[in-house]
């Protein structure tokens, strides 16, 4: 039963990751870019690594896991502030 | 099917996908048009190739995988920032320039 959640968390997120990457290729500005591979992305590689967490079923991995998503959520958003602030400074191909 | 055959090719499907947006977000990457929207496709590789990091350690046992995605989450923040850093500071020069 194990293996069946832990491949539907992998499914899901391999899903998201390449939705986010598609967004990334068609969208037609640099901001909402940053709105699929941020939100998206992010989203993907949570749920893969929550996978990986469950599959193992160790403290080491699980805290591990933990960390890495944390510091994802942290600084999806500081990073993306920064590069739409320079990115609006810059005018570069931004479309208000 | 037993559910062990089923996380198997779950397993192949999840890498075939990430490693598929990964060369999704490199032509965005090779692509362009400006600075900015290199950085984000950056980042965006960054991010997946965390992904790829927890899929292979599925995959192949190896619990040091998770390391290198720990540590590729720390970098992949700094090299954001230092790159948005470096496009401001380069716009607040050439305005210096064609100012004075």
């Amino acid at each position: 039963m194990v293996e069946v959640l832990v491949a539907i968390f992998l499914l899901l997120g391999g899903f998201f990751a390449l939705i986010a990457a598609i967004g990334v290729l068609r969208l037609p500005d640099v901001l909402t870019r940053m709105h699929a591979s941020t939100k998206a992305g992010t989203l993907g590689s949570s749920l893969a690594l929550i996978g990986c967490a469950i599959y193992f079923g160790d403290t080491a991995v699980t805290v591990r896991v933990i960390a890495i998503i944390l510091f994802l959520m942290l600084t999806a958003p500081i990073g993306a502030h920064m590069l739409g602030r320079a990115a609006v400074r810059v005018d570069d191909n931004v479309k208000t | 099917m037993t559910p062990a055959t089923f996380l198997d090719m779950a397993v192949d499907i999840a890498l075939i996908m990430v490693v598929l947006s990964l060369a999704i977000a490199f032509v965005r990457l090779a692509r362009g048009p400006g600075l900015a929207d290199r950085v984000v496709a950056l980042d965006m590789m960054t991010v997946t190739l965390i992904a790829v990091c927890g899929v292979t350690a599925i995959r192949s046992g190896e619990l040091a995988l998770l390391d290198v995605a720990l540590v590729l989450a720390l970098v992949g923040f700094l090299a954001t920032v230092a790159l948005a850093r470096y496009a401001e500071k380069r716009d607040a020069q050439q305005e210096d320039r064609s100012n004075g």
